[in-house]
């Protein structure tokens, strides 16, 4: 079974045109592979359908925008991948 | 300045393509299900078709992608409770598979994909009555973000409008 990573790694290869190669644990997603909010939008959609989970997109940008979380908390990618594997942790059985 | 938001609501009907109101009639509306149903009557002039085109007047596809947008639009508003207005910022595998004339009855169909966090998706579908039988005329899928109402009179306005949308009566089912 593909790890999280390699899922979503592969959803944003697919998703914003990036070669896979060049997306690492440690990639932020708009610093380093230059994703913008649109894309980063049909990320977050593709990673929903994938795990049956509904990403608190915007919860996590109110944190940003009021300095109760840093960036790097949801947009370096092995967060990203530690939240969504929280999230269906946390799903109903 | 800001504009005037107060423009005269369609009486009984067809499209105004020049107002951007593409629907004439919401025949069912059941956002708890994801799902929706418009219709709408292509009219017989209109200033687009003097230009789109002279003398061969066909709806425009982008139109046509609005009138979808606009249906499934309105399911997302109804799923989010008229709390905020969604705002059309993807449409994916558009497909304009027929040629719309004016006089053509237009059924859209919307059905939820996805109710995400601040976003929604819907795939959104148009059929028509051509030479008497039903016809897929486009299809795609439709990305929302949702927005807060930038005006409180706007947010009355789409309301006082669905309103009206749901009492319109279904032309399709007074001809069956």
């Amino acid at each position: 079974m593909a790890s999280t990573f390699d899922t979503v790694a592969d959803i944003i290869a697919d998703t914003c045109d990036i070669e896979r190669g060049s997306i690492k644990a440690d990639s932020h997603v708009i610093d380093d592979l230059g994703i913008d909010s649109l894309d980063f939008l049909d990320v977050v959609f593709a990673v929903d359908k994938a795990f049956g989970i509904k990403i608190p997109h915007e919860k996590w940008t109110e944190e940003i925008n009021e300095g109760n979380a840093k960036p790097e908390d949801y947009f370096v990618l092995e967060n990203l991948v530690a939240r969504i594997d929280e999230l269906v942790a946390a799903k109903p059985a | 300045m800001r504009p005037d938001i107060s423009v005269p609501l369609a009486e009984a009907a067809d499209m105004r393509l020049e107002y951007f109101q593409l629907l004439d009639a919401i025949v069912e509306l059941a956002p708890d299900e994801g799902r929706i149903a418009t219709e709408a009557l292509v009219p017989d002039e209109s200033t687009v078709f003097e230009g789109h085109f002279p003398g061969y007047p066909l709806m425009p596809g982008v139109l046509l992608i609005e009138t979808m947008a606009q249906t499934c639009g309105t399911m997302v508003m109804a799923l989010n409770k008229f709390e905020r207005l969604p705002l059309l910022v993807g449409v994916k595998n558009a497909k304009l598979r027929r040629f719309v004339e004016p006089r053509t009855l237009i059924l859209g169909r919307g059905a939820l994909e996805h109710d995400g966090s601040g976003y929604a998706v819907a795939k959104g579908e148009l059929r028509a009555i051509i030479d008497g039988k039903e016809e897929r005329v486009a299809n795609a899928e439709l990305t929302y973000t949702l927005i807060p109402w930038p005006r409180e009179d706007l947010k009355d306005f789409m309301l006082s409008l669905i309103s009206d949308l749901q009492k319109t009566p279904s032309r399709q089912q007074a001809a069956s």
